[in-house]
C-alpha cells in the first residue's frame, strides 16, 4: 500500500491578471519586431564594447563563422532552418571580401556583418507567443492529462471521460505560493528551478498556469523544438529558444540581451540556472552565471532609467525545486556524468530519447503512480536578500534595505561589470543554498542514499568507480541493518528541517517500514532495471548500481554521509 | 571628474583609535577629512585637547568621535581597525546604521571565533571552519555591506608614521574597492597593491603572526640569521598548508601580504608579536608579557585558534603546535626548538603542485 500524502490541499488559484492583453509576455509578442530590433542593436553595441578594435571584432566573427560551419557539418538538427548553410557560406564570403577593402571600409563592413549575424540570432531566439494558441495549448494539455489520469485511476467503465482526478492531484505544489502570486502583481518574477529532466520544461509551464500566473517567457533547449508538436506547445507557452550547440560570443551576448531586455520590460521569466539537466542527479552546486547575470543587469538598468519619484520595477528571484521519484533519462544522464568524471572526454549534446521518448514517458507518468512535488521558495531580490510580502528586501535582522543601494557609488548608480560579476556569483551561491533548503526529500531519495552509502562503507578500499564495477548480484543488504540506517538518516533529515536547511515530503513521516516500502516502490519506478528492490529473503538488493548512485546523489550536499 | 568632487566632500571613517588606526587616519587625512572613532570617550576628549593619540600627532583634518551612528551616516567608506576580539561586537553596534552602499576596508589581522554555549577558548577542544571567521566574513555576516576589503602587508605603525617607504595590499573581490583604497592611500612613500583573493590575504596576515612570535623567540635565544632563514622558509610552508585548508588561495601568500609581511614582522623588534616571542625566550611568562603591553598582540590568540583548527582538520603544523605548548602548556622554548629540529619531514616545497 502506498503511504498516503497528507490530504491534498492544493486548491485552484484564480488568475491574477484577467485578460491576456494585460500580460507582459503578450505585449512583448505584439511588438515582436521592434523588440527583436532592440535586442539585436544592443547586442551589437555590447559586442563592440567587448571586442573594441576592428581586428578583434574580425577575429571574433571569423571564429563564429568557423564554429557555425563546423556545427552544421557535425551536428545538424531538424529544427535548423533550411537556409542555414547558405546563410553562413554567404557570410563567410563577405568576410573574405572584407580582407580586400580599405581600413575605413573594413570598419563599416564588419559592423554590417555583425548586425546581420546578431539579427539572425535574435530572430531565432525570440519566442512567438500567441494568445489563441496559448489558450488552445493550455486546454489541450489539461484535457489530455485529465483523460490519461482518469482512465487509469478511476477503475470504472467510462473512466476515460471522468474528471475525478486532475493534474493537481498528481503534482503537489508547496511553499510560498501566496507570496509569489502577490509579488507577480508588484514586480517582475524570475523563476529559477532545478533541472533534472526534459519534462521540467513542460511541467513548469503548467505549474505557472495552475498558480494563476500569466505566462512566463522561458529559455527552452532548442532540441525540444525538433518535434513539431512540442515546438507548437513550447512556442505557445512563451518559450524562447536556447541553442546549447552555439557557444560563440555573438550568440551568447544576444541570448543574454534578449533575457535582460525582456525582464526590463516586465516579462516574468524563467530559466534553469544549472544550464543543462543535472547529470549526476545532485542538486546543482554551481550555476551558469550567464543568464543569471542578466537579472542583475536588468535591475540596475531599471534603477538607472527610472525617473526620480517614480517607483522602480523590482525584480524578484524565486528558486523552485522539482522533486521526482523517477527521472526518465537517469540511465543516460548518469552514464554521461560518470564518463566525464572518469576520463574527461568531450560529450556532444544529444538526446537519445528524443521527443517521442518523452511523450511515452508522459503517458506512463500519468497512467501510473509516482507523484511529483514542486517547492516554491521564498522570493529573493537580485542580491539574494529575502523579500517580504510587500516586496521589500530584508536583511538578516528583518530590517528593510534598499536594493538600489548596492549599485551606488558616491551616491550615484554606476555601471561596473566586475562588480556585477561578483554579485552574480553571490546570487548563485544564495540560490544553491535555497535549493537545498526547499528541496523536498522523498522516501525514495532516502532509501537510495542509505543503500548506496552502506555499500560504499562495506567496501572502504574501493573508489567510486571500483564500487560501481562490482557485480550487482553480489550486493545484498541485511534488512535490519538497512532499516536502522534509514531511521538514523531520517532523524538527521528531521533535524535539518528544523534548522531550516532542508525540507521533506509528508510521506517521510510515520512508521519507518512503511516509509522504506514507499521508497522502494517508487525509486526509479519505470526503469527496466530497478535501482533498489527487496528480494525474497526480505533483504535489499539492486539491479543497477549506477542508477542507484544517481538517485542517491539527490541527498549529497547535506553532509549526511557521516551518519551512515 | 564629478565623482571625485563629491567623494571629497564626504569624510572617510576610521573605527578604532589604536596605533594602526591612528596611523591610517593620518594617512587618509592627507586628501580627505577623517572621522576617527574611539570606544573610550576619554580618548576622544584627550585627542580634542592634545591632538595626540598613542604618541602620534594627529592631523588637524582628523576629527575624533564617540558616535558610531554619526560616523556611519557621514561616511561611505569606513576602515574598521579594532582588535579581532572586539570586532564582531563592534560590527553589531555599527550594523543598524550601515547600508549596501557602504564600503568597508578593515585592517585587523586576527580571527573571530564563535563558541558553543558554556565553552571558552581555553576549554573548547577543536575548532572547525564554521566557527572560525576572518574579519571580512564577520562583516558580511553582521551587516548588509557586500563591498568589503582588507588592508594587509608589512605596515609597522611607527615606520608608517615616520613616512618610511612602505607598501600595503588592498584585497577585495571588487576592483572598485581596490582602486578606491589605492586612491585614498597611495602616496610617494606608500605603494598600494591590489589583490582579489580577500580571504587568502586575510589569512596570510593572520598566520604570519605565529611565525613572528617564533622568530622573536629565536632572537631571544640569541640565535642568528641561519636559524631565522630556516624558520621563515618553513614558516611559509606551514602558513600555506594551513591557509589552504582554511580556504585561502596559495597566490595570496606569496605576495606583499604574505612573504612581505612575514619577513618584516619576523625581523622587527617593533612588532608586538615578535616582542612576545623574544620575552618568552628571555624567561618571562605570558601573563607578565601581556600585562606589560599597551595593545593586544593578535598572535597569541591566533596560535590558540589555529592550533585547534589544525587539530580539527588533522593538519601538520609543527611550528604552531610547539608554540601553543610554549605559550599555554609550560614547554620551554629550548624544548620546542629541539623538537622542531628533529621533526622528520624534510621535503622543501610541496605546495606548488
Amino acid at each position: 500500500m502506498e503511504v498516503l500524502e497528507k490530504k491534498n490541499k492544493n486548491k485552484k488559484y484564480e488568475p491574477i491578471l484577467e485578460g491576456i492583453p494585460d500580460w507582459p509576455v503578450y505585449r512583448l509578442s505584439r511588438n515582436r519586431k521592434e523588440f527583436i530590433e532592440e535586442v539585436a542593436n544592443r547586442s551589437a553595441a555590447r559586442i563592440n564594447q567587448l571586442r573594441s578594435t576592428p581586428k578583434q571584432l574580425l577575429d571574433e566573427l571569423e571564429a563564429t563563422i568557423y564554429r557555425e560551419q563546423q556545427r552544421m557539418k557535425r551536428n545538424r538538427w531538424r529544427v535548423d532552418p533550411p537556409d542555414e548553410s547558405k546563410f553562413w557560406s554567404d557570410v563567410k564570403q563577405e568576410l573574405i571580401d572584407i580582407g580586400a577593402v580599405t581600413e575605413e571600409e573594413k570598419q563599416k563592413k564588419s559592423q554590417e556583418l555583425l548586425t546581420k549575424i546578431v539579427h539572425r540570432y535574435a530572430n531565432e531566439i525570440a519566442g512567438n507567443f500567441k494568445p489563441s494558441s496559448y489558450r488552445f495549448a493550455r486546454e489541450m494539455i489539461k484535457f489530455w492529462f485529465a483523460r490519461l489520469l482518469n482512465a487509469s485511476r478511476v477503475k470504472k467503465f467510462g473512466g476515460f471521460f471522468r474528471n475525478q482526478y486532475t493534474l493537481r492531484d498528481k503534482i503537489q505544489i508547496v511553499g510560498k505560493v501566496k507570496q509569489l502570486r502577490n509579488l507577480a502583481r508588484k514586480g517582475t518574477i524570475v523563476m529559477v528551478p532545478t533541472h533534472f529532466s526534459n519534462l521540467d520544461s513542460i511541467l513548469i509551464g503548467w505549474i505557472i498556469h495552475a498558480l494563476g500566473l500569466p505566462a512566463f517567457i522561458y529559455g527552452a533547449g532548442l532540441n525540444l523544438f525538433n518535434m513539431k508538436i512540442f515546438a507548437y506547445f513550447m512556442n505557445s507557452l512563451g518559450a524562447y529558444k536556447v541553442d546549447r550547440r552555439k557557444k560563440n560570443l555573438p550568440y551568447l551576448e544576444t541570448l543574454k540581451m534578449y533575457s535582460s531586455i525582456a525582464i526590463q520590460r516586465g516579462a516574468h521569466s524563467l530559466f534553469f540556472p544549472g544550464g543543462t539537466r543535472s547529470r549526476s542527479g545532485m542538486i546543482e552546486k554551481t550555476l551558469k552565471l550567464g543568464l543569471l547575470s542578466t537579472t542583475i543587469e536588468a535591475q540596475r538598468n531599471i534603477y538607472l532609467n527610472t525617473a526620480e519619484g517614480q517607483p522602480p520595477q523590482k525584480i524578484f528571484v524565486v528558486p523552485v525545486t522539482l522533486n521526482y521519484h523517477f527521472v526518465l533519462e537517469a540511465p543516460e544522464l548518469i552514464d554521461d556524468y560518470l564518463s566525464i568524471k572518469g576520463q574527461d572526454r568531450y560529450l556532444p549534446e544529444e538526446d537519445p530519447h528524443g521527443s517521442w521518448g518523452l511523450l511515452k514517458f508522459m503517458i506512463k507518468f500519468f497512467t501510473k503512480g509516482s507523484n511529483i512535488s514542486v517547492s516554491i521558495g521564498r522570493a529573493l531580490d537580485v542580491m539574494g536578500n529575502y523579500v517580504d510580502e510587500e516586496g521589500n528586501s530584508l536583511d538578516s535582522h528583518d530590517r528593510v534595505i534598499e536594493t538600489r543601494d548596492y549599485f551606488l557609488s558616491n551616491g550615484k548608480i554606476t555601471v561596473d561589470a566586475q562588480r556585477e560579476n561578483e554579485y552574480t556569483r553571490m546570487l548563485s551561491q544564495r540560490i544553491v543554498t535555497e535549493y537545498h533548503r526547499i528541496n523536498r526529500i522523498f522516501a525514495s531519495h532516502l532509501v537510495a542514499f542509505a543503500a548506496f552509502e552502506l555499500w560504499q562503507q562495506k567496501h572502504p578500499k574501493l573508489d567510486l568507480f571500483g564500487l560501481l564495477r562490482l557485480p550487482e548480484e553480489e550486493l545484498e543488504l541485511d534488512y535490519a541493518e538497512f532499516r536502522k540506517t534509514c531511521k538514523r538518516i531520517r532523524k538527521k533529515i528531521y533535524h535539518l528541517k528544523k534548522e531550516g536547511k532542508a525540507n521533506h515530503a509528508t510521506h517521510l513521516k510515520g512508521k519507518i517500514d512503511l516509509v522504506i516500502k514507499h521508497g522502494l516502490d517508487n525509486v526509479g519506478i519505470f526503469h527496466l532495471k530497478r535501482p533498489l528492490l527487496m528480494n525474497k529473503k526480505g533483504n535489499i538488493v539492486t539491479q543497477d548500481l549506477n542508477l542507484l548512485y544517481y538517485y542517491h546523489n539527490r541527498l549529497v550536499g547535506y553532509d549526511l554521509e557521516k551518519f551512515i | 571628474m564629478t565623482s571625485k568632487s563629491s567623494s571629497d566632500k564626504k569624510p572617510i571613517g576610521v573605527i578604532g583609535a589604536g596605533n594602526f588606526g591612528s596611523v591610517v587616519a593620518n594617512l587618509l587625512s592627507r586628501q580627505h577629512k577623517v572621522l576617527l572613532y574611539a570606544r573610550d570617550e576619554k580618548v576622544v576628549q584627550r585627542i580634542l585637547e592634545t591632538r595626540e593619540n598613542r604618541g602620534y600627532k594627529l592631523n588637524s583634518r582628523v576629527t575624533p568621535t564617540h558616535d558610531l551612528k554619526h560616523l556611519a551616516e557621514s561616511c561611505e567608506v569606513i576602515f574598521p581597525i579594532v582588535p579581532s576580539a572586539h570586532f564582531r561586537s563592534m560590527m553589531q553596534k555599527l550594523s543598524p546604521h550601515l547600508h549596501p552602499f557602504h564600503i568597508l576596508i578593515h585592517g585587523t589581522k586576527g580571527l573571530d571565533i564563535t563558541l558553543p554555549k558554556g565553552e571558552t577558548i581555553e576549554t573548547v577542544g577543536k575548532l572547525s571552519r564554521d566557527q572560525v571567521k576572518t574579519m571580512s566574513e564577520v562583516i558580511r555576516e553582521e551587516s548588509v555591506v557586500v563591498r568589503v576589503g582588507c588592508l594587509a602587508g608589512p605596515n609597522l605603525s611607527k615606520e608608517l608614521a615616520e613616512r618610511h617607504p612602505a607598501a600595503t595590499v588592498i584585497a577585495s573581490p571588487f576592483n572598485e574597492v581596490i582602486s578606491l583604497g589605492q586612491k585614498l592611500l597611495r602616496s610617494d612613500q606608500f605603494q598600494v597593491y591590489g589583490n582579489n583573493e580577500l580571504v587568502g590575504v586575510e589569512l596570510a596576515g593572520v598566520l604570519k603572526n605565529i611565525i613572528a612570535i617564533a622568530s622573536g623567540a629565536l632572537s631571544g635565544m640569541g640565535y642568528g640569521e641561519n636559524a631565522k632563514g630556516l624558520l621563515i622558509s618553513r614558516g611559509v610552508v606551514e602558513m600555506i598548508h594551513v591557509g589552504k585548508a582554511l580556504g585561502g588561495n596559495v597566490k595570496a601568500f606569496l605576495g606583499v601580504a604574505g612573504i612581505g609581511d612575514l619577513v618584516t614582522t619576523s625581523n622587527s623588534t617593533l612588532s608586538r608579536n615578535f616582542q612576545i616571542g623574544y620575552k618568552l625566550a628571555k624567561g618571562k611568562t605570558l601573563q607578565e608579557i601581556v600585562n606589560s603591553m599597551d595593545e593586544i598582540a593578535e598572535g597569541v590568540n591566533t596560535v590558540r585558534i589555529v592550533k585547534k583548527c589544525a587539530d580539527y582538520y588533522k593538519l601538520r603544523a609543527p611550528i604552531t603546535s610547539m608554540l601553543y605548548k610554549v605559550l599555554f602548556e609550560d614547554l620551554t622554548v629550548e624544548q620546542a626548538l629541539t623538537y622542531l629540529m628533529r621533526y622528520p619531514l624534510n621535503v622543501d616545497i610541496d605546495f606548488l603542485d
